[in-house]
């Protein structure tokens, strides 16, 4: 396959992005849309008028040929199209995405976990207001923002997903308006830089850019540690599920202290903010003080955290809670993720745990009903499993449990030492006959997830 | 602290706890309550005092400043040092296993450590990440070791110390030799939750610390599935 088109997010970084996945592929893919695209330059031009306006020539080319890729690449069935066109559009013209930012009032969301279903969620409300270009699969590289903006042509917003690594650079290639920051916390740990050496980066980054809304989340003290040197702040209360990445103070490095959804560090000033806007029961507190319901077809408190963080980033852009609401609860599921399935009298619902903290989210999310857990350890997931010991499989032990994948062994002898009880099936149909009628919740990390969607024809 | 029960201790999982570490804990405490062995754990943060009463400390892999910031402490507690003098069993890990030697680098620069064993640490050229396999010391009668390691020190033995394994896979201490031992003290890079993938180490702590000969067999049924496709999958030095 062509390794550049899959959706994986959390690829290493590279100096060059994506180009080191792209050539992984099968070179004669390559070959054949670099000669469709000489053609169809022409071809598309003339349908241009209105998305390239006011660009450098290069980069009208770009955004065409950009455009065929992935169209391209959609038809031939190699993937949605989402990489390979920026990809190609970025070598034509590097400065493509800066172009075709341009014009646009651009929020960006970043962050370990939520980002996917938060981008969509932001994308919703902020259409309120007209068209919004997003990148909705999860492919948050710049080749990503690159397709997501020239697969849109002209639209007045974008609302674009952004890699942790990769916000400095986006920062400056799109001039955004507002920038959510979610969390942070242990992801990949074989390649992925410390937490502390991310919230630095974005802190850099940040600081250079007083003209940017910063809208941050209160309860990490990493990522209000981060924000700390930005002028325009919004705080949100979205809590905090996994504290271990936040014991000690990224300023001066004492203890932070927690009580009660608050914490302080012991040895300087930094302190939880008062936030703006803050979930409470099913809804969200809006800046007046306002009670919103929030009613999602998205499961667990966690999504209401992220309804919460595209409220507090649509109002930046004039959308008011009771506008937005409406699009938030049409969202039912994020590139397979949340989707339901109805297979054999089983209702499969698919849920996406990447890292120690989604774990936790995706435990409380799943219902306590039969639940296949499938584990792997390729290179977008990292090679490392030693953070399943850094999650507590205790609460499954009052479900049926099922294990699969690529590192089935890892996860039996992990849930062993959790005393939680398990069976180990080879593939997902074996799954399915294991368990009676009625609902299967299924639990997998990245590429594991994508196995599993594939099982179920690539449910969107 | 009761007097009957085994008592492990984690040190400073506030700063040593990057890679599921907590599991050594977990599994030790696991294997001696399957036998029936009464077991204790404490988790013992950087701001508290140190026990020197425990059986068994364990210590874990972190980043640069976590770690010469818990050597520090260390130093100026001396519980460990007292603990070991009186006999306790120590598990040292990536970061942790560095520190107990006589020197470490941390963001570049030279750090003392602990002296507990006789080995001192720098920088390789490269990282080392990646499946690592060895044959251990035939001294310690135990079968061989799988591990995933990730760090980007090199260390070296002095004559007071034995390599814990022979590399077969991977890169270990510098691509021959991989952790050491003395005494009651193991060190290895083989990260993490070491002890999944390896519970004959794990019950060779709790022997040490019980001074039990042999322990009760527990079913490994996946424990050893486990090892077999981690051992075939790590490819030759």
């Amino acid at each position: 396959m062509v390794t550049g088109e899959t959706e994986h997010t959390n690829s290493p970084v590279t100096t060059v992005p994506d180009v080191r996945k792209a050539r992984t592929g099968e070179n004669t893919v390559h070959t054949v849309i670099l000669t469709v695209w000489q053609r169809d330059v022409t071809l598309e031009s003339g349908t241009l008028a209105g998305v390239t306006d006011g660009m450098p020539l290069i980069a009208k080319v770009a955004t065409s040929v950009s455009k065929t890729a992935a169209a391209l690449s959609r038809a031939a069935g190699r993937g949605d199209g989402s990489v390979i066109g920026g990809w190609i559009g970025l070598k034509i013209d590097p400065d493509l995405l800066t172009h075709l930012a341009a014009g646009r009032a651009v929020a960006l969301v970043s962050g370990t976990n939520g980002k996917t279903t938060t981008t969509r969620l932001t994308a919703a409300a902020v259409g309120v207001l007209g068209r919004v270009a997003t990148n909705s699969f999860g492919a948050n590289m710049p080749t990503g923002h690159t397709s997501a903006l020239a697969k849109e042509g002209h639209t007045p917003f974008a609302v674009l997903e952004v890699d942790e690594h990769y916000l400095a650079q986006v920062i400056d290639q799109t001039r955004p308006k507002v920038v959510a920051l979610l969390n942070l916390s242990r992801d990949q740990l074989d390649r992925a830089k410390e937490v502390a050496m991310m919230a630095q980066l974005w802190k850099t980054a940040l600081a250079g850019h007083p003209e940017i809304r910063v809208v941050a989340n209160s309860d990490d003290p990493m990522v209000v540690w981060a924000a700390s040197g930005s002028r325009q702040i919004t705080w949100f209360s979205a809590g905090q599920r996994w504290l271990d990445d936040s014991f000690v103070c990224p300023e001066s490095g004492h203890p932070i202290e927690r009580q009660q959804g608050d914490w302080w560090c012991t040895g300087c000033p930094l302190r939880r903010p008062r936030p703006q806007w803050i979930v409470e029961d099913e809804g969200v507190i809006d800046p007046r003080g306002d009670w919103h319901l929030v009613k999602l077809q998205l499961p667990g408190r966690v999504n209401i955290g992220n309804a919460a963080t595209a409220l507090a980033v649509a109002a930046e852009f004039g959308v008011r809670p009771i506008e937005a609401l409406p699009r938030l609860s049409r969202v039912a599921s994020i590139a397979g993720r949340y989707a339901q399935v109805d297979r054999d009298g089983r209702n499969i619902r698919l849920l996406l745990a990447k890292n120690p903290a989604s774990w936790l989210e995706a435990f409380d999310m799943a219902d306590q009903a039969p639940t296949l857990l499938s584990i792997n350890a390729r290179d977008p997931d990292g090679l490392d499993t030693s953070w399943l010991y850094d999650v507590d499989f205790s609460p499954l032990r009052d479900r049926p449990v099922l294990i699969t994948g690529d590192r089935a062994y890892d996860l039996a002898v992990r849930l062993q030492v959790n005393q939680v009880q398990f069976r180990h099936v080879q593939t997902f149909d074996e799954a399915l006959r294991s368990v009676p009628p009625g609902r299967l919740e299924v639990i997998a990390n990245y590429t594991a997830f994508q196995d599993i969607r594939a099982e179920l024809d690539r449910v969107n | 602290m009761s007097t009957e029960a085994l008592r492990i201790v984690w040190i400073y999982p506030d700063l040593l706890s990057t890679y599921g570490d907590r599991g050594n804990m977990l599994i030790l405490a696991r294997r001696a309550a399957d036998r029936g062995i009464p077991a204790e754990t404490y988790e013992v943060r950087s701001d508290q005092r140190m026990p020197h009463t425990a059986d068994i400390y364990l210590i874990g892999g972190g980043e640069d400043g976590p770690q010469a910031l818990a050597a520090q402490r260390l130093l100026a507690d001396g519980g460990l040092h007292q603990a070991v003098a009186q006999g306790a069993a120590v598990l040292s890990i990536c970061a942790g296993y560095q520190l107990l030697g006589h020197s470490f680098f941390a963001k570049g620069a030279k750090c003392a450590g602990l002296g507990l064993l006789d080995i001192s640490s720098d920088r390789g050229e490269t990282r080392a990440v990646g499946e690592l396999r060895g044959e251990i010391d035939p001294r310690l009668g135990l079968p061989a070791l799988t591990g995933f390691e990730n760090h980007g020190g090199r260390t070296h033995l002095g004559a007071h110390a034995a390599p814990l394994a022979r590399v077969t896979a991977g890169i270990g201490n510098d691509g021959q030799t991989e952790g050491a031992w003395a005494g009651k003290i193991l060190g290895t890079y083989s990260h993490g939750p070491a002890l999944a993938r390896n519970p004959a180490i794990a019950d060779l702590l709790l022997r040490w610390a019980t001074g039990a000969d042999r322990l009760a067999p527990l079913d490994d049924t996946w424990a050893d599935r486990l090892r077999s496709e981690r051992l075939a999958a790590a490819s030759p030095a």
